[in-house]
């Protein structure tokens, strides 16, 4: 009897150990097969130069520039709307009221929604109804806006990562302690003054790791901007927000799927998905290091 | 006698359908130490913060009767708390500064204030951090993080930033309770010193600390005023049995 347990209980760890170790392994024949495979043609040529040759060779440059470009402006969008939403749902929403428990329910909604549902939503939304709707107003149906460009694609992405930055922000104004406040409006101070003044300062490494951790994310998808404003390639760098612009992801899935010699793509393609992974993966560190920085501070 | 800075009348308050203090009225006079004493859960805390509408950041608190500060009933529609609390105000149990500066924190109150003149905050600072009697040990680091600071010289600025919006009473929520013997000490010293120009109404645990720094005591028990009177007549010949036992120590 007890050695059957005992026995049950040796696979048992050993299953968990398994498991454990196949997702270490699997992490490292990724970095492995991609540094192989793009070490070669990862340089500093690489990162500043234009693609040349039908995207055959040269760099991925433009896809930089415009990944960069996307999260900045998705960041201008999605953080300060987040962070209020963040601060309505802590500070002024009664915790148990209806209006906060739907809005906690919309951003527990929207976390989940598949991406590609978000680049739909862009296209309907931001593009056919917003976009063109604004051509017909401004411009007398002249096509502009009603078109895929980087600012349809910023937006959509900065819905995307909302949850991300209201999540991030709530649990920060969380450990601000009541005492401070309480300390706040003793003085006199407004309920808006305490905010300004105590919340929100105290929340700062909190919305700063909710901003890295949507621009991560941001940076990583590529199914929101299929429809809204990525493209194939591009001679020129965007200059305003109703041009399109090349993506790092959408780089990969191009060369990946529709160049003309796949084969002979491989190695820019590794190299892309190198810079890629670098770039998310220094972002998320930052924000696991400011984060446990921030729960050493509310312990 | 002197004149009557807050009277309370019937104050009722209610958390939720549980009533918490029992129709309560009591007169605080102008300039003098009023203490609140009684066990825990007698509802001395939540009268205090009734005094200048603390409570109202409490979900499900209801409130009946009056406060009249000055003769006017705080609970009234009229009535701005904001100003409210620049005029009451309050130093609580836990010393709460903010992670600020030492001088960002006291200069908090008169800046939301208006005050934007840097000569006259400096002045402001300097003054209140010396009325608390913490001037001497802060005043080469006034810019460095008030959480350096221990935590008696941090209850004090925390008392130093009450008194800088100029308030006329000062509520106090157990203000000695996490401090040292010498930091107690230190605090009762200068509420003695405080109550020359303002109207000082301290929350205590401690009988001798009632005994010690107060003109008049309240024994609360039980969400009601049990008896109140002068310090010494309650410490010595106190007319309701109740209050003789919980001061004898004999429950609480």
């Amino acid at each position: 009897m007890s050695r059957r347990k005992s026995i049950t209980g040796g696979l048992f760890i050993g299953l968990t150990a398994f498991s454990a170790i196949l997702i270490i392994a699997v992490i490292i024949i990724l970095l492995v097969v991609i540094i192989i495979g793009g070490k070669d043609t990862f340089s500093w040529e690489f990162l500043t130069a234009f693609p040349e040759d039908g995207m055959m060779k040269g760099g991925i440059f433009p896809a930089i520039f415009g990944t960069v470009l996307l999260v900045l402006i998705m960041s201008i969008a999605a953080v300060p709307f987040g962070t209020i939403t963040a601060i309505y749902l802590t500070e002024y929403a009664h915790e148990k009221s209806i209006l906060a428990q739907t809005i906690r329910f919309a951003v527990r909604t929207l976390a989940t929604v598949p991406s590609i549902i978000f680049g739909l939503f862009g296209l309907g939304f931001f593009i056919k109804y917003v976009g063109s709707g604004m051509d017909d107003l401004f411009l007398g149906g002249q096509l502009k806006w009603g078109q895929p460009n980087i600012l349809w694609a910023s937006l959509t992405m900065a819905l995307l990562t909302l949850p991300v930055v209201i999540v991030s922000v709530e649990e920060a104004i969380r450990t601000v302690p009541r005492e401070m406040r309480e300390a706040s409006l003793a003085l006199g101070a407004t309920k808006w003054e305490t905010i300004k003044r105590i919340v929100i300062p105290g929340s700062r490494s909190g919305i700063m790791t909710g901003t890295i951790l949507a621009v991560s994310r941001g940076a990583g998808e590529v199914a929101p901007i299929l429809f809204t404003g990525a493209a194939y390639y591009l001679a020129t760098l965007p200059t305003s927000l109703s041009d399109q612009f090349m993506n790092l992801g959408y780089h990969i899935y191009i060369m990946a799927t529709q160049s003309a010699n796949v084969d002979q793509t491989l190695p820019i393609q590794f190299a892309t998905t190198m810079v890629l992974l670098l770039l998310t993966f220094m972002l998320n560190l930052t924000a696991v290091i400011i984060r446990s920085r921030l729960r050493r501070k509310a312990k | 006698m002197k004149e009557i800075k807050i009277k309370t009348k019937n104050l009722s308050l209610y958390y939720g359908a549980k009533m918490a203090l029992n129709s309560i009225s009591l007169d605080i006079p102008e300039k003098e130490v009023t203490a609140f004493i009684g066990p825990s859960g007698c509802g001395k805390s939540t009268f205090l913060r009734t005094l200048n509408r603390m409570n109202d950041l409490i979900p499900n608190v209801k409130i009946t009767g009056e406060v009249l500060v000055d003769g006017l009933n705080i609970y009234d529609k009229q009535i701005d708390v904001v100003n409210l609390r620049k005029k009451v105000g309050m130093v609580f149990q836990k010393s709460n500064p903010f992670t600020k500066s030492i001088y960002e924190n006291v200069a908090y109150g008169p800046k939301i204030n208006g005050i934007n003149n840097r000569k006259k905050l400096e002045e402001i600072v300097e003054t209140s951090l010396k009325n608390a009697f913490i001037w001497e040990e802060v005043k080469d680091r006034l810019h460095d993080s008030a959480m350096g600071l221990s935590g008696g010289q941090q209850q004090r600025m925390c008392i130093a930033r009450a008194l800088a919006v100029e308030p006329e009473i000062i509520l106090m929520d157990e203000p000695a309770s996490a401090l040292d013997p010498i930091s107690t000490a230190k605090i009762e010293e200068l509420i003695f010193e405080l109550k020359k120009k303002y109207t000082i109404v301290i929350v205590t645990h401690n009988m001798q600390q009632a005994a010690r720094v107060s003109d008049l005591t309240a024994f609360f028990y039980l969400g009601e005023l049990i008896e109140f009177g002068k310090t010494r007549k309650i410490f010595t010949t106190p007319d309701k049995k109740h209050t003789e036992e919980y001061i004898t120590g004999r429950f609480g």
